[in-house]
């Protein structure tokens, strides 16, 4: 070979860890593991996508994440949306809502509305979908800590409008686990949580058949620092955790499995994320297949909200987000997502301006309608790189696992803060790589502009209208029946002491309006509190 | 870790603390391994921790440096109230600082209610940790 040889080219690494080289041909693929786990979309492992047809026959849902104030202004939005061409609405509650907190609660004060609906009672609820078709528009539910009131809600809201619970669709986020790792709208112990998400998928399995319970969020752990092998290894892991305690109830595995979805992260290197995903597909059905042995081809298959990815964006020269949007939508059209979420080229530094939102819609609309995105199945199947890559990321995520597994599991390792430890040492080494420009990021460490200092925005918080919402629950609670509340809730006490499922009493409670702070009081009552392990 | 040249003394303590009720403390820890880095000695409280707490803990650590991260957007009623618990315990005079998605606009407000140091997301680690040095052990 000559000194100009290939030996010349500088090194590259992918985020978790793969050495990617300058050329691959067929010996790469061979070497790796070959094809014939790639196989036809739509066939197991799903290597190639979940559908056979994929977009060629129905493209991908766009749902952006929107909600803030109260619920009259969250309708008001979510009309807007469906009107520009959203085909799904993505709630977004405030904090005190997420916390299992009333808007009365003082530890509620400042945060009413901040960052998205607050949601005391059902009346709230019922407002912000009224005139709202649920049967049409695909609604998910951003919702972890204070699921089982909010999805109560929901449920009873359909009831009331005389919809069959058994026809019912939509999604609600309901992932635990994750919040645990990123995000952090804990209430409860990492045990007794989990056992809340069981009750929800019983429930469902039981009554809302057509409903996804738990969207499995692998997103938030990478928005933590977790390389995209770590993303979908945890994400992986956290969905086997919640298999593993609804089959512990008796439940049988082709009758719930297909009742969770994923919801994962893009941003980085394009070709790490295609691989990501794939390789992700192939192991969630394998996993399905031969551990749990599932039947049902539903059962195997990852379906996905993939999107982004708010960690790649920077605050300088922010129209470049646009960009780098744009790129992160094409990672998840090519990587096969059935909805798509993409961020907001100004949310590094506010929350999203209705513009910024808008541009996202459109570039999601450009890619569907006019580049051809949708014109055939998964068109980099095939190439020697990219099935080389989805076999050893499909390697690196299996290592990922089996040393988590080794360490007593996932929901071990998360209660003693192991895996918290590990994905904030990424999050600081990488914060350290786009510092030391090691990690290249335009605007931000090369190709620098002299710009003016751009001060983060905000909403203004409004103290008028977290009043009203104050105001609001004050009227809901005198006008309600006090005697079926308190029956309610002495009922949900009960059958969260004697273990059963919460679900059908949570129901009973959020009809008679008891609040969400009532009904996350009454199992805090039961469970106790969360005692954080500080792992940094 | 070579540094400012402070390190024969003993490392300046740091209590970092997520009041409020965001759950987002990526920064919030990021932020306390840089610390750790530069040689100081760093508590961390975990999430959602009252006013009366981080003053406690604050008291009970002797820190030197008291430092919040709010990402909500609701630091100006939670620092109103952690700067009175921080006063109600002597603690005034210590070294506090602010970080997070905090608004230029709000930085005045901020230093009234006797925040000392007001670093919003993407400030160097460097400038952090020159601030804390120059303050605490000029």
């Amino acid at each position: 070979m000559s000194e100009a040889g290939k030996d010349d080219v500088a090194p590259v690494a992918w985020e978790s860890g793969l050495e990617i080289k300058p050329l691959y041909t067929p010996r790469e693929v061979e070497e790796s593991g070959g094809t014939a786990a790639v196989g036809l979309p739509g066939e197991y492992p799903f290597t190639r996508g979940i559908h056979p047809l994929m977009y060629r026959k129905r493209p991908w849902t766009m749902r952006q994440y929107s909600g803030f104030g109260t619920a009259q202004e969250t309708r008001e939005r979510f009309l807007y949306l469906i009107k520009t061409g959203n085909t799904g609405l993505n709630v977004a509650f405030d904090l005190p809502t997420q916390c299992g907190r009333d808007s009365d609660d003082p530890l509620a004060e400042g945060e009413v509305g901040r960052v998205g609906m607050a949601v005391d009672t059902l009346a709230d609820m019922e407002e912000a979908f009224s005139g709202i078709d649920l049967n049409r528009i695909s609604v998910s539910l951003t919702i972890n800590g204070a699921a089982v009131p909010i999805m109560a809600m929901y449920f009873a809201m359909a009831r009331k409008r005389g919809l069959d619970l058994a026809t019912l669709r939509g999604t609600a986020q309901n992932d635990i686990l994750k919040e645990f790792v990123g995000r952090g709208t804990w209430i409860f112990p990492v045990d007794p949580s989990v056992k809340l998400v069981g009750d929800t998928i019983e429930f469902c399995t039981k009554h809302v058949p057509k409903y996804f319970p738990v969207s499995v969020c692998g997103y938030h752990i990478r928005e933590s620092g977790a390389t995209p092998a770590q993303e979908m290894a945890y994400g992986l892991l956290i969905a086997c955790a919640y298999l593993d305690h609804a089959l512990a109830r008796g439940l049988s595995i082709d009758d719930f499995a297909s009742g969770l979805s994923f919801n994962f992260d893009i941003f980085g290197n394009l070709w790490e994320q295609v691989a990501k995903f794939r390789a992700g597909r192939r192991l969630w059905a394998r996993i399905l297949k031969e551990r749990y042995g599932a039947r049902d081809p539903r059962s195997q298959q990852m379906r996905m909200i993939a999107g982004g990815g708010g960690g790649g964006l920077t605050i300088q020269q922010p129209e470049n987000n646009i960009m780098r949007s744009t790129c992160y939508a094409l990672a998840s059209a090519l990587s096969g997502t059935q909805t798509m979420a993409l961020c907001s080229y100004d949310e590094a530094y506010t929350i999203p301006s209705e513009r910024a939102a808008h541009i996202s819609l459109r570039t999601m609309q450009i890619l569907m309608l006019e580049i051809g995105l949708c014109d055939t199945v998964d068109p980099l199947a095939g190439s020697y790189f990219v099935e080389t890559t989805t076999n050893e990321m499909e390697r690196l995520i299996s290592a990922v696992m089996d040393e988590v597994e080794g360490q007593g599991g996932i929901v071990a390792s998360i209660s003693s803060g192991s895996i918290q430890a590990a994905v904030s040492r990424e999050a600081y080494e990488r914060e350290k790589r786009i510092r030391s420009g090691q990690e290249r990021k335009v605007g931000q460490n090369c190709f620098v502009e002299e710009e003016e200092e751009r001060s983060v925005e905000l909403h203004p918080y409004r103290e008028e209208e977290a009043k009203k919402q104050v105001e609001r629950l004050a009227n809901v609670r005198r006008v309600r029946g006090e005697h079926a509340v308190r029956r309610a809730l002495a009922e949900l006490e009960r059958a969260a002491r004697a273990g059963e499922n919460v679900m059908p009493a949570a129901m009973d409670a959020v009809l008679a309006y008891a609040t969400v702070g009532e009904v996350c009081g009454v199992l805090r009552d039961v469970y106790g509190g969360y005692a954080e392990p500080i792992r940094f | 870790m070579s540094g400012g040249g402070n390190e024969a003394a003993a490392p300046i303590r740091v209590l970092i603390a997520k009041p409020g009720l965001d759950g987002h403390d990526v920064g919030a820890k990021v932020v306390c391994r840089a610390l750790l880095d530069a040689g100081m000695q760093v508590v961390y409280t975990g999430l959602r921790q009252s006013p009366e707490e981080i003053a406690e803990a604050a008291e009970r650590l002797d820190a030197e440096v008291i430092g919040l991260s709010v990402m909500s957007g609701a630091h100006l009623p939670l620092c109103r109230k952690v700067g009175a618990e921080l006063r109600a315990r002597n603690l005034a005079e210590r070294l506090w600082i602010v970080g997070g998605v905090i608004p230029a606009g709000d930085e005045a407000a901020l230093r009234e209610l006797g925040v000392d140091g007001v670093f919003p997301i993407g400030t160097p680690f460097e400038e952090i940790v020159r601030f804390i040095r120059e303050r605490v052990r000029p």
